[in-house]
């Protein structure tokens, strides 16, 4: 009989039709209010309308999302690194990237022309950037991480297309909110919460890295431990007191000696390049501030 | 040479691959010899007998399915240029290789047209690229650049406008990095050059016969008087496309009618080009793998997974290879047949929207799509643009849980555990969304009536024209790479070939809905291995290693990605220890190669059924244009 094959296809039609209606009774009005009701609706379980009312809605993105990268930093409020940067300037996130759209400028010492580990300038034009998530891949210090923030209409991308170190600098805590398991998986494959650099000194000073066991804020507890520790000790020995108050910092500040071929350097040159480092850092915020 | 042809066999066409080359020896001792460079196979044939040894290959020895055609420039290596031809027997088995090659100053190489009329597009992108003449191609002229192009791309003295540095990565990034826009090296943008001998004003002319030169095509009725009996009408061009909803793209055809039935048709394309090989020359072996996720957008695991598999064929000629370990195999194929199914529910819907049904099915096709690419998102990262393969493994192993957490205002959460997801997914939703479409579609009479007998392609047919995957298959060719050739862990899993014989656009339909079902039946063995292998390593060898060196020499891969056979032909060459970016990357396109027939299976049929027949061929312009 003709037209049974589209009375069918029409069945179809009106079954989805319906379904959509049903679910709206199924859940009495508050379809839209509970996180369970979401879950159902957003599910393997579904029928009907599967939309959702974007922007009153967002589906959150799981946690290996990957859009624009961002640099990690220390958080501000971090006893003895607060806001340093995570970046070493290796340039291997510069080079496996495939539309090469990251520029690193190098940190380097003014006085002795070697490189320091930490970006001078660090930028990505996220119009060409293809989000492919190499860098964060392969970058051997967990420091440039791939965001969540898929908001990024702008009027102008001549101005606002090109990321630059300010606006790249997220801080760890914030790659703890939307990324707990992965920031754990990897905090245990460098052995503790901490930078992988610091970690190393931490095994040189005979400090323990935070193990990943515990909650990864117990890192900045135990850093202000440790700085109130050194405080008490410096105190206590009644040294001189400018001495005394960047001990501390001395010791966590990143292994310059690392890099360098001459291998360990004497304290009182580490001490004398942290502050070249730091006066050049503030320099350059006055510098940027302007 | 008649005493040695007697020692042959009598069935040359079952000759193990050394014994057909063997056997083209004897015949041709003087024109083909072996390819005896480091990492290469095959032979090289003078190309003065190239037709008669393809003929001799594709009746005699029974490799009558030309895989792929394409050129290579040895510029600074031995400065000549190449073809390269992949020719398979349809019964199944590797590829007979053979290459000709000629002076890099004139290249000219006889066309195998009238051997593999499927060296049609492949010819024509070789001459467009690379500059190659074909004597006897009856049609050759660019097929992805327009006539304005100055210069063959391809070829290794060719720089693009904002050419940086040979071979990435660039210098300039670090550790000097000074950003700078590319608009800014070249602030009026003018960097169009245009070849010598091109009539500048040709550009500015609107009219009609400006519109078709060069398709050999024009509005002349004159020519054609109509009988006395019939209604008198017009030979007409119509242009479908570029810009037209039904062609899935930029793609334009243009048709010739007489009244409403199509006289000649032909494909133009190019529109979404972007030199997608010279970018992958001048990436590393590495940086491709993104840039594979944007030829077929559709399916972009497959993608991953075609690439993966032909660069480790040359790493593998290397001492420090190590093959994926078996979860990472498991996790591959779990990866491709859900593409597969993606793909699939996608084009069953597109077919839909070119019939008329407007949306309706594809809505719901596309709704049962996102709950894959809810999956592949939580895995990978990102929907479609997957980037999820890597060479030896994978880039991560499945998440325990597939999770979103809220950063935005307004975000809603979910939170599934994986396993219990994909068993769900695989047992119960996909099969009950495939027999809904299946109950909706199959039967209708409308899709009966505009499907049944249209589009008509023989199996003699679509072989010679190179065609692959389901349009091949509705043709009645059982030839499906994962058997014909297999790779990962397809011998083990137990499914079958589709095959449907009408070779109509029904039945290009109906095997799509077969193919989903055959996949569920291997992703309904995938799950137990899944379980089997939890916790085993996803990546054999060192994952650091980010800028991997690969050993000198060629390979071809190629996998059945759901549109067809999509192949990657790979040269490593240059430096010594191993080059980091590929000297030669092509890109063996199902997209672009199963057009070679759409003139034929058009010729005859009414205008309103092109759509339709494009449609079921499948296409996607980002893997037709590159």
């Amino acid at each position: 009989m003709y037209g049974m094959g589209i009375l069918k296809g029409l069945g179809v039609t009106f079954k989805h039709f319906i379904r959509t209606y049903l679910d709206d009774i199924k859940y009495a009005g508050r379809k839209y209010l509970r996180q369970e009701n979401f879950e159902a609706r957003q599910g393997l379980k579904a029928d009907g309308a599967f939309t959702v009312m974007y922007p009153e809605e967002k589906i959150a993105v799981p946690e290996r999302f990957r859009f624009v990268p961002f640099l990690v930093v220390e958080d501000p409020d971090h006893p003895e690194r607060p806001g340093e940067d995570w970046c070493t300037s290796c340039g291997i996130c510069a080079k496996v990237c495939p539309p090469q759209c990251i520029w690193i400028v190098r940190g380097e010492d003014p006085v002795t022309k070697r490189p320091v580990p930490q970006p001078e300038a660090f930028f990505i034009d996220i119009d060409i950037c293809m989000n492919c998530g190499y860098c964060a891949e392969f970058c051997p210090f967990d420091a440039i991480k791939m965001d969540h923030d898929y908001e990024l209409a702008s009027y102008d991308r001549t101005r606002n297309h090109i990321h630059d170190k300010e606006r790249l600098s997220k801080p760890f805590s914030y790659w703890m909110s939307i990324a707990p398991t992965t920031a754990r998986e990897e905090a245990a494959a460098r052995g503790g919460w901490e930078h992988p650099d610091v970690i190393k000194e931490f095994k040189k000073s005979n400090r323990t890295p935070t193990p990943v066991t515990e909650d990864w804020q117990q890192a900045k507890m135990n850093a202000a431990a440790f700085v109130e520790a050194q405080k008490a000790a410096a105190q206590a020995a009644a040294a001189a007191p400018p001495a005394a108050e960047t001990a501390p910092t001395v010791q966590s500040a990143p292994p310059a000696a690392e890099s360098t071929p001459s291998g360990e350097l004497s304290p009182e040159e580490r001490k004398r390049r942290r502050e070249e480092a730091l006066a050049r850092k503030k320099a350059k915020q006055e510098k940027a501030a302007e | 040479m008649t005493e040695e042809m007697t020692l042959v066999p009598e069935r040359a066409d079952t000759l193990p691959i050394e014994g057909a080359i063997d056997y083209l020896k004897r015949k041709f001792p003087d024109a083909v010899k072996d390819d005896t460079r480091q990492g290469y196979s095959g032979i090289i044939v003078d190309p003065a007998h190239l037709v008669e040894v393809a003929r001799t290959a594709c009746d005699e020895l029974g490799f009558n399915y030309l895989s792929s055609a394409t050129a290579v420039d040895y510029l600074g290596i031995d400065d000549s240029m190449e073809m390269v031809y992949h020719a398979y027997r349809i019964s199944g088995g590797g590829a007979l290789v053979f290459k000709a090659q000629t002076d890099r100053n004139k290249p000219e190489i006889p066309s195998l047209i009238e051997v593999y009329p499927g060296a049609d597009f492949q010819e024509r992108e070789a001459y467009d690229l690379y500059g190659i003449h074909f004597p006897g191609h009856p049609n050759l002229k660019r097929i992805l650049l327009w006539d304005g192009f100055d210069g063959h791309p391809m070829r290794k003295d060719w720089k693009e406008a904002y050419y940086e540095q040979e071979t990435k990565p660039f210098d300039s990034r670090w550790p000097k990095g000074y950003v700078r826009r590319a608009e800014e090296l070249n602030v009026f943008g003018k960097n169009v050059k245009y070849p010598a001998d091109l009539d500048l004003a040709k550009l500015s002319d609107m009219s009609e016969e400006a519109l078709y030169s060069g398709m050999g095509l024009g509005v002349d009725v004159s020519s054609f008087p109509a009988q006395a009996d019939e209604l008198q009408t017009d030979r007409l061009v119509v242009n479908l496309g570029p810009h037209h909803p039904s062609t899935h793209g930029v793609f334009r055809m243009v048709v010739t009618l007489e009244g409403e039935t199509i006289v000649a048709l032909e494909p133009v394309m190019g529109y979404l080009h972007r030199n997608h090989e010279k970018i992958g020359e001048r990436n590393a072996w590495n940086h491709n793998m993104p840039f594979t996720d944007r030829l077929d957008y559709i399916s972009s695991m497959s993608n991953n997974l075609g690439y993966a598999l032909a660069v480790e064929k040359l790493l593998a000629m290397g001492a420090r290879y190590q093959p994926p370990t078996y979860r990472a195999e498991v996790i591959r194929v779990l990866m491709v047949e859900l593409t597969r199914i993606v793909n699939h529910y996608w084009a069953i819907g597109f077919l839909l929207n070119d019939l008329g049904a407007f949306f309706t099915p594809a809505l719901y096709a596309i709704a049962e799509r996102e709950k894959i690419l809810d999956f592949f998102e939580a895995t990978a990262g990102s929907r479609m643009m997957c980037n999820y393969m890597r060479f030896q493994g994978v880039a991560k192993d499945l998440p325990e849980r597939i999770r979103s957490v809220a950063s935005h205002v307004n975000d809603k959460v979910r939170d599934f555990n994986t396993m219990d997801y994909l068993t769900e997914l695989i047992n119960e939703r996909i099969p009950r969304s495939v027999d809904e479409l299946d109950r909706y579609l199959t039967d209708s009479e409308i899709i009966k009536e505009r499907t049944i007998g249209v589009g008509y392609l023989s199996p003699d047919m679509a072989i010679a024209y190179s065609t692959s995957g389901p349009l091949l298959r509705a043709s009645g060719v059982p030839y499906d790479v994962r058997r014909a050739e297999p790779y990962s862990i397809y011998p083990e899993l137990d499914f079958d070939v589709c095959v449907r014989h009408n070779g109509d656009i029904y039945d290009r339909y109906l095997i799509r809905l077969d193919e989903m079902r055959e996949s569920i039946r291997i992703l309904k063995q995938i799950l137990p291995r899944l379980e089997k292998t939890q916790g085993e390593s996803v990546f054999a060898g060192n994952k650091a290693i980010y800028m991997p060196r690969v050993p000198i020499g060629e390979a071809y891969g190629r996998v059945e990605n759901p549109k067809g056979e999509l192949g990657y032909y790979l040269v490593s060459q240059g430096d010594p220890k191993g080059p980091q970016n590929p000297w030669r990357y092509h890109v063996r396109a199902p997209s672009f190669i199963n057009l070679t027939p759409l003139g034929a299976m058009c010729r005859g049929q009414k205008v309103a059924d092109v759509v339709a027949i494009l449609g079921s061929i499948d296409i996607v312009l980002g893997e037709t244009d590159r």
